[in-house]
């Protein structure tokens, strides 16, 4: 059995005429230490997949299981355990707490901790050096620049140590100089050891990941790398970019 | 960084909101303290003047007849069938129960006597006790010594007396001490001398005609105490005078009633804006109430952070409340009374007024809790 199993996920948003069907059945397995990245288009279910994944949406049917722990199977206050031991959160949009430094958001995850709160102020500024910004952990998020709050959020994503990162979207609002910088520290964390999840459209990010897959209307499969370096040509023209994601991805 | 510091910072980059919370609770906490401080303060007052109404009991010999006057005329006839009270038995009032409310005793034996072809009402008393049966009494010249009398403002107009006058009565040599301002009363027909001349003129050694006690509570029951000196007194009868004091009590007590209620009406208001801005403030937060539970904060956490926020606005706003409310009271008490009335620190007002702001700010602010805490984690997020 995988490290993290998805067995035949369906998604129902609302009810009746209303009612919108993001997940068909989707099945997957992972590995402890995979890198993935997930593409589709827009509204094929990427971010639902995602939430699903983190225990933050309840699947309309189909279990989900990490180590296996079946996720929705438990209660609503365990389930929030879960997320805190088990789940780092990247999102496209940095959320951060605006009236908290950056090292008081990065603290954030060990709020709830019974240890002591200059432990706590160590284990951020840990990993803020990590992400390279414990020079700036004292300003507001309003203070610093938008990469920035993108590796504050990774770091406190990370602060706890938990065993997967999942992240959508992490370089949507970011230039592509930044946004590399972001996939490389992705990358090394992946290195030392923790399961990335990421949701991406750049073809560029997709080539930082281990594994691709593709969702297409609520259904998930295998991308074939070499499907890539057909749309990479055909996006960008350029061989080169195609033959970097094929390598990237062998 | 624990719950406390996410309040509190909080609460710090929300100072306008957390104001107008507080404001809402500080407004009702301050009401509800003024208003029954201002009682309290009214209340001690009067306890405190109580003496200055003189006696409010009144002790008379027990009669077989019925009065013949009425409207203070009198149609004749005397009650032969008196039983006279014996001076000595009055005593026995130190012994009652509530000996210790008995301000004092004052005797007083009455006769008619003749003065330069008028008839007049002598009476003998204690002026000791008189000081506080009588604190009203205003006396020009001095009280009388053995061979004293004192006038009332009529009595000496009508007998064309002045202090230091002489005058006979009954074969005794008297002089004018002095003669008692007007009181509006009766006092003002008669004539005063001691207990014992007045009881040499009359024959009457050792007894008197009645007594006028001076009970100095107004919580002390006054009912028990009459109750008390009747059983002491078997053949007397025991009166109480319930006058001005009762009626004035009842005043208040009847605006403390009132005061409960506006208190209650201006807190409930209170209460309604705190749970107005909450539910504001939760709604405003969505976003960040779905970064906690992302991050793992539980449904609990965020209640407790909700209610931290809460407890600490509604504590600061009982704490500057209560003592708002305090400075409001003096301020009135200077305004309502001439006089120096003591508003006296009432820890009991302090902590209740404290309690009862938290537990509205917090019974208030649950359901915005609990509404923050029931937010699907997932669209939360999605509202950013
Ligand atoms: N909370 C929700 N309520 C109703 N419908 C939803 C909700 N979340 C997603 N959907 C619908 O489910 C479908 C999948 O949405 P999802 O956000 O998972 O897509 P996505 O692949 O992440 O898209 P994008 O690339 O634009 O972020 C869409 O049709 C969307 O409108
Ligand atoms: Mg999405």
């Amino acid at each position: 059995m995988s490290y993290i199993t998805a067995e035949n996920l369906v998604k129902i948003y609302g009810q009746g005429e209303a009612a919108v069907t993001a997940l068909r059945g989707v099945s997957f397995g992972l590995e402890s230490g995979d890198f993935i990245s997930i593409m589709g288009e827009s509204g094929s279910g990427k971010s639902t997949m995602l939430s699903i994944m983190g225990a933050l949406n309840t699947p309309s049917s189909g279990r989900f299981l990490v180590e296996d722990i079946d996720v929705y199977t438990l209660k609503q206050e365990q389930r929030a355990d879960f997320r805190r031991e088990f789940v780092g959160f990247i999102f496209q949009s940095f959320n951060l707490i605006p009236y908290l430094t950056v090292v008081e958001n990065v603290m954030l995850p060990l709020t709830t901790l019974s240890i002591k709160s200059s432990k706590k102020r160590v284990l951020a500024l840990d990993a803020l050096s990590r992400v390279g910004l414990s020079k700036k952990a004292d300003r507001l998020p309003s203070q610093i620049s938008g990469g920035e709050q993108e590796r504050v959020a990774i770091a406190r994503a990370i602060v706890n140590q938990p065993p997967m990162l999942l992240a959508d979207e992490p370089t949507g609002n970011l230039d592509s100089k930044t946004g590399a910088e972001i996939m490389d520290l992705l990358r090394q964390l992946n290195d030392q050891g923790m399961t990335v999840i990421m949701v991406t459209h750049n073809l560029e990010c997709a080539r930082y990941a281990r594994r691709l897959l593709r969702m297409t209307d609520g259904m998930m499969h295998e991308e074939d790398p070499v499907n890539l370096i057909a749309q990479a040509e055909c996006l960008t023209g350029q061989v080169g970019v195609a033959l970097k994601v094929a390598g990237g991805a062998a | 960084m624990t719950l406390k510091d996410i309040a509190f910072k909080n609460l710090r980059r929300r100072k306008a909101k957390a104001g107008f919370i507080l404001a809402g609770i500080l407004i009702g906490v301050a009401t509800m303290v003024t208003l029954i401080s201002l009682i309290q303060a009214m209340t001690h007052d009067i306890n405190h003047k109580l003496e200055k109404y003189g006696a409010n009991i009144l002790i008379v010999p027990k009669t077989e007849s019925l009065s013949l006057t009425y409207g203070g005329l009198a149609v004749g006839g005397v009650s032969f069938e008196m039983q006279e009270i014996q001076e000595k038995d009055l005593a026995r009032i130190k012994t009652i129960k509530n000996a210790a409310n008995v301000a004092a005793v004052g005797p007083m034996v009455l006769g008619v006597i003749e003065v330069a072809g008028h008839r007049v009402l002598l009476a003998g008393i204690d002026f000791q006790a008189a000081k506080i049966l009588k604190p009203w009494w205003k006396v020009q010249g001095s009280n009388p010594g053995d061979t004293g009398i004192l006038l009332g403002m009529d009595a000496a107009r009508v007998l064309n007396l002045k202090p230091g006058s002489p005058l006979k009565v009954n074969n005794r040599a008297l002089t004018v001490s002095g003669i008692l301002e007007s009181t509006g009363s009766q006092d003002d027909q008669l004539v005063f001398t001691r207990l014992d001349t007045a009881q040499a003129i009359f024959g009457k050694q050792g007894r008197i005609s009645m007594a006028e006690v001076a009970a100095l509570c107004n919580a002390c029951p006054i009912d028990d105490m009459v109750q008390q000196i009747s059983g002491i007194l078997p053949g007397a009868k025991v009166m109480a005078i319930q006058q001005v004091v009762k009626s004035r009590m009842e005043t208040l007590q009847h605006f403390l009633k009132f005061s409960y209620a506006v208190s209650i009406i201006v807190l409930l208001v209170g209460g309604l804006m705190v749970l107005v801005s909450m539910m504001g403030s939760v709604r405003e937060r969505t976003g960040e109430i779905g970064i906690w539970r992302a991050i793992g904060f539980r449904r609990s956490h965020v209640i407790r952070i909700v209610l931290l926020e809460a407890g600490t606005i509604s504590a600061l706003a009982g704490i500057f409340g209560y003592l708002i409310g305090l400075g409001a009271t003096k301020i009135a008490v200077k305004f309502l009374s001439q006089g120096d009335v003591l508003v006296p620190f009432d820890p009991q007002l302090a902590a209740g007024a404290f309690a009862l702001a938290v537990l509205i700010g917090l019974a208030s602010s649950i359901y915005p809790a609990m509404l923050a805490a029931r937010l699907d984690p997932n669209e939360a997020l999605r509202s950013i």
